[in-house]
C-alpha cells in the first residue's frame, strides 16, 4: 500500500495544476466571450487579424 | 446625397441575416452612388466623436454592432477596422456584440471606423463602457472559480471515498480509512469555506432580512455534512460525508452560474438596444458652428440641428425650415404630417423632409418621450412583484425540510435515550438528501436551453422571466402598425403604371426621405431607375425635375391639379396616393397602403383556435383600424387608444382575470408592453419598446410569436416535470434518511442521479421543439 503515497499526492498536484491552469485562463480574461471564441475557431487565417 | 435612401434600405430590410446583408448593401451602394457619398446624414450612421476616450496618444471606442452572426462577420469588421492607419487594436466581442478599437492619433479616425463598419453591412452605436457596469461580469467571474474548485475538490474526494466504499467491502484497514478521511478533509474544508460563498452570503442576507430562501437549507446541509464529517473523521467513524458536502456544492454551484449567465444575456441585450438609442445630436453653438454631443447633455434653449431621416433628440419648436415629421412611432400612425417654423416637434419622432433647425424646450425626462418611459417604469414596477416559480416552490419547500430534519433529530434523541450523535447524523443525512440540487438545476438548466433554442429562431428573451410569463398567457393584444402589419407603406401594384413610368417616378423619388418616396424607390429595385435632372423637393407637396428636356412631377393633387383631380378607381379611392405628371400626358395614379404581415392572417387564426383572445388596440384613425381588424377577423378592436388608454385596458382585463400578452412596436405602446402579464416587441420596434418587452423576434415573420409561445409552454412543462422528479426523488430518499439508513454512498447516488435526471429532461426541449 506504500505505492499510495505517491499515488495520492501525484493526483492532487496533476488536479492542482488543472485547477490553477483553469484560474489564470478566468483571469487572463478568456472566458469574457465564449461565443467569440467558438466562432474565432473556424478562422483559418494563422497570424490573425488580432495584432495584440 | 442619392445614397441615402437606397443604402438605409438593405439594411433596415434584412434583419438578422448576416453575409447577405453587406453583400446587398455595398451593390446597392456601389449602383447608385453620386459623388458625394453623404451616408452620415442618413441617420444610420452616428456620430462616434462625442465617444472616444483618449488616453495620452492613445485614443479608445466602444461600439454596439448589430448584425453580427458568424465568424466571417469577425473576421471581415476586425480585418476592415485594422487595415485603417494608426489602429493597434480592434477586437470584437461575439456574446456581447461589441467592438473595441484602440488606436493612437486623433478622434478623427472614429468617423472612419463607424464608417468602414457600417459600409460593410453592421450598423453600430458607440456606447460609454464606462456606464455599463461590470458588475454581473464580476460575479460571474467569481461564480466560475468557485465552481472550478468545488469541481477540483469533488473529484479527488469522490476518488478517496469510492476507495473507501470498496474498502469497506475488503480488507481496508481503519488507519487507511482515517487517513483517507483526513485527505479528503483537507481538500474539502478550503473548498466548502471558499466554493460555497456566494451561498452563505444569500443565506445571511436572508435571514437578517427575517426570511428563508433556497440558500438557507443549501447553506445549512453543507456546513452541516462538512462539520460532521469533520467530527468523524477525528473520532476516527466510518461516517464521513465530505463528498457529499462538496459535490452538492459543485452541482448547485452549476445551476447558479447558468442562472446568472442567462441573467446577464438577458441584461446585456437590454443594454444593447438602449445604446443603440443613445445617439449622440448635432448643435449649433454660440458661434454658430456645429457639435456633435452626447444626447444626456442636452439642455433647454440649445439650437439642435437636425438633418432629414434624422430622429428629434428632445421636445422643440421648430426655428427655421419646412419639412414633413414621421411619427409613426409615437402615435402608430402611418403618415408623416406637415410642420413648419413654430410647430412643435416631439422627442423620438423623424424628420423626413428637410433639414430643421429646433430651439429645445424640453430634454429627457420632461420630454413627451420621458413622460412615455415613465409610465413604463411605472408599470414595471408593478411587473418586479412577479414571483418566479422556483421562488414560490422553495417557499413551500424549505421550511418542509426544516421541519423534517428537526423531527428527526427530535425523534432519534428521545427514542435513543438522548445521545445526539446519530440523531444528528440522521438529521444531518436528511438534510443532505433533500438539499434542493435538483430544485436547483430545475428552472436554469431549461431557461438556457430554451434560450439557445429561441435565439436559432431569432427571438430574444430579454428578461429572465419573461418566459415563465409567457406560457401564462391566454389573451393576445395587438398593435396595429408595424406589428400586424409591415408598418410601412408600400406601392400597390397596378396595371395602369408601366416600368417606365415607375423608373421616373423613382427617380425623382430617390431624392426624397418622404415615406411614400421611400416606397417607389422600393417598388423600383428592380428596374434601372432613370436619371432625373434639377430635381427639387418642394416640402409637403411634391417634387419637380426635368426627364430628357421634359418636365416631370411628382406629389399630392391638389398641388398637381389646380382645378379637379382626375377620375380615382373607386376600390382605392379612400387610400393614400400620389401623383405622377410627365410632361403633359395623361396623370398616373399610384396607391399605397400599408400591408400585413405575410402571415398576420394564419397567426390570429392559429390563436383563436388555441384558444386565446384575440383584441386589436391602435393608436391609428378608426377607419385603417377597422380594415385590419374585418381582415384579420378581430372582433375587438379598438382605434385612436393613447398610451394610456392602452394601459388602462389592459389593466381591465387583467381584473377580468386574464393574463395579457402585448405586441406592439410603437413608442405609444411601450407602457403597456410593460403593464402586460408578458410582451413581445419585433426588432423594428422603437428602442424604448425593445427595452419593456420581454422578448424581441427578428425578421418579418409574425409567426415567431407563435414559436415564443409554444416554446415557452413547453419549458414551462418541463420545469413542472423536473420540479415532480426532484420531489419524486425525495419521497423516496427522505423516508431511508429519516431512519437513518443512509450512508454516503446512498447520498451520492441519489443526488447525482436526480441531478443528471432533471438535466437530461430538460434537454428534452432542444430536440422536441423543432418544427
Amino acid at each position: 500500500m506504500e505505492v499510495l503515497l505517491y499515488l495520492i499526492p501525484a493526483a492532487l498536484v496533476l488536479g492542482l495544476v488543472g485547477l490553477a491552469a483553469f484560474l489564470w485562463a478566468l483571469r487572463s480574461g478568456q472566458f469574457e466571450d465564449l461565443d467569440g471564441a467558438a466562432l474565432r475557431i473556424l478562422n483559418d487565417d494563422q497570424d490573425g487579424p488580432d495584432k495584440s | 446625397m442619392s445614397t441615402q435612401t437606397l443604402s438605409s434600405q438593405p439594411l433596415d430590410g434584412m434583419g438578422a441575416g448576416c453575409c447577405p446583408v453587406s453583400g446587398l448593401a455595398e451593390v446597392a451602394t456601389e449602383h447608385y452612388s453620386g459623388p458625394n457619398q453623404g451616408l452620415e446624414d442618413t441617420g444610420q450612421v452616428v456620430d462616434p466623436s462625442a465617444f472616444v476616450r483618449r488616453e495620452g496618444d492613445l485614443s479608445s471606442l466602444h461600439l454596439m454592432v448589430e448584425n453580427m452572426s458568424c465568424a466571417a462577420c469577425i473576421m471581415k469588421i476586425e480585418r476592415a477596422v485594422l487595415a485603417l492607419p494608426n489602429v493597434q487594436k480592434a477586437r470584437v466581442n461575439m456574446s456581447t456584440r461589441r467592438l473595441a478599437v484602440e488606436w493612437t492619433g486623433g478622434e478623427d479616425l472614429g468617423w472612419e471606423i463607424v464608417r468602414r463598419v457600417t459600409s460593410l453591412g453592421y450598423p453600430v452605436a458607440p456606447y460609454n463602457p464606462e456606464l455599463l457596469k461590470k458588475l454581473d461580469d464580476k460575479t460571474n467571474r467569481q461564480l466560475l472559480a468557485a465552481m472550478a474548485v468545488a469541481g477540483f475538490a469533488a473529484g479527488n474526494v469522490m476518488l478517496l471515498s469510492v476507495a473507501v466504499w470498496a474498502g469497506a467491502f475488503s480488507d481496508m484497514g481503519e488507519v487507511t480509512r482515517t487517513l483517507f478521511h483526513w485527505i479528503s478533509a483537507l481538500i474539502a474544508l478550503p473548498a466548502v469555506a471558499y466554493a460555497g460563498q456566494p451561498f452563505y452570503r444569500s443565506a445571511v442576507m436572508a435571514l437578517k432580512n427575517g426570511t428563508t430562501n433556497m440558500d438557507v437549507p443549501i447553506s445549512l446541509a453543507v456546513l452541516m455534512a462538512a462539520g460532521m464529517s469533520l467530527q468523524q473523521t477525528i473520532a476516527g467513524g466510518q461516517h464521513a460525508y465530505f463528498d457529499a458536502s462538496v459535490s452538492l456544492l459543485f452541482f448547485l454551484l452549476i445551476g447558479r452560474y447558468l442562472d446568472t449567465r442567462a441573467r446577464a444575456q438577458a441584461r446585456s441585450t437590454a443594454e444593447h438596444l438602449l445604446a443603440l438609442n443613445a445617439h449622440a445630436a448635432t448643435i449649433a453653438d454660440a458661434q454658430g458652428r456645429e457639435r456633435s454631443v452626447p444626447c444626456d447633455q442636452l439642455s433647454v434653449g440649445m439650437t439642435l440641428l437636425v438633418a432629414a431621416g434624422q430622429r428629434i433628440a428632445a421636445d422643440g419648436r421648430i426655428i427655421s425650415g419646412q419639412t414633413e415629421i414621421d411619427a409613426s412611432l409615437l402615435t402608430g400612425e402611418t403618415l408623416p404630417v406637415q410642420a413648419k417654423a413654430g410647430d412643435q416637434v416631439y422627442a423620438g419622432t423623424m424628420n423626413v423632409g428637410n433639414p430643421l433647425e429646433v430651439e429645445i424646450t424640453a430634454v429627457s425626462e420632461d420630454t413627451l418621450l420621458g413622460e412615455i418611459v415613465r409610465l413604463v417604469e411605472t408599470a414595471e414596477q408593478g411587473r418586479a412583484k412577479y414571483v418566479r416559480i422556483a421562488e414560490r416552490a422553495s417557499r413551500k419547500y424549505v421550511p418542509v425540510v426544516h421541519a423534517i430534519a428537526a423531527m428527526t433529530f427530535a425523534g432519534w434523541f428521545i427514542t435513543n435515550g438522548g445521545v445526539w450523535e446519530p440523531a444528528l447524523m440522521a438529521a444531518v443525512a436528511v438534510l443532505i438528501i433533500t438539499c434542493p440540487c435538483a430544485l436547483a438545476l430545475a428552472v436554469p438548466v431549461v431557461q438556457v436551453i430554451a434560450t439557445g433554442v429561441l435565439l436559432r429562431r431569432g427571438i430574444i428573451i430579454k428578461t429572465a422571466d419573461g418566459l415563465e410569463r409567457l406560457a401564462e398567457c391566454d389573451y393576445v393584444v395587438f398593435d396595429k402598425t408595424g406589428t400586424l402589419t409591415k408598418g410601412q407603406i408600400e406601392l400597390l401594384p397596378s396595371t395602369s403604371v408601366s416600368d417606365g413610368q415607375l423608373a421616373i417616378a423613382a427617380g425623382l423619388a430617390r431624392r426624397s426621405h418622404h415615406p411614400i418616396s421611400q416606397a417607389i424607390v422600393r417598388s423600383a429595385a428592380q428596374l434601372d431607375i432613370n436619371q432625373i435632372d434639377e430635381v427639387e423637393e418642394i416640402p409637403g407637396k411634391g417634387l419637380t425635375g426635368v426627364y430628357r428636356g421634359k418636365a416631370v412631377r411628382l406629389g399630392r393633387a391638389d398641388w398637381l391639379f389646380s382645378d379637379t383631380a382626375p377620375a380615382r378607381d373607386k376600390r382605392t379611392e379612400h387610400m393614400l396616393e400620389t401623383w405622377l405628371v410627365v410632361d403633359c400626358e395623361n396623370p398616373i395614379r399610384l396607391v399605397f397602403s400599408d400591408q400585413l404581415r405575410t402571415d398576420a392572417k394564419q397567426v390570429v387564426a392559429s390563436l383563436q383556435t388555441m384558444g386565446i383572445g384575440v383584441e386589436l388596440l391602435s393608436g391609428d384613425r378608426p377607419e385603417p383600424t377597422e380594415v385590419i381588424a374585418n381582415e384579420l377577423g378581430i372582433t375587438n378592436w379598438k382605434s385612436s387608444a393613447l398610451p394610456s388608454q392602452k394601459v388602462e385596458r389592459l389593466a381591465q382585463l387583467s381584473k377580468q382575470g386574464h393574463k395579457v400578452l402585448m405586441i406592439g412596436d410603437g413608442l405609444n405602446d411601450a407602457p403597456a408592453l410593460a403593464s402586460g402579464h408578458a410582451s413581445i416587441s419585433p426588432s423594428s420596434a422603437a428602442d424604448v419598446s425593445q427595452t419593456a418587452a420581454d422578448l424581441v423576434f427578428q425578421g418579418a415573420q409574425l409567426r415567431s410569436v407563435l414559436t415564443a409561445l409554444r416554446i415557452a409552454n413547453y419549458s414551462g412543462r418541463i420545469v413542472r416535470q423536473n420540479f415532480a422528479l426532484a420531489i419524486g426523488y425525495n419521497f423516496i430518499a427522505v423516508p431511508i434518511a429519516v431512519m437513518g439508513l443512509v450512508t454516503p454512498l446512498i447520498a451520492a447516488i441519489a443526488m447525482s442521479s436526480s441531478s443528471l435526471l432533471v438535466t437530461l429532461n430538460a434537454l428534452r426541449l432542444k430536440y422536441r421543439a423543432g418544427d
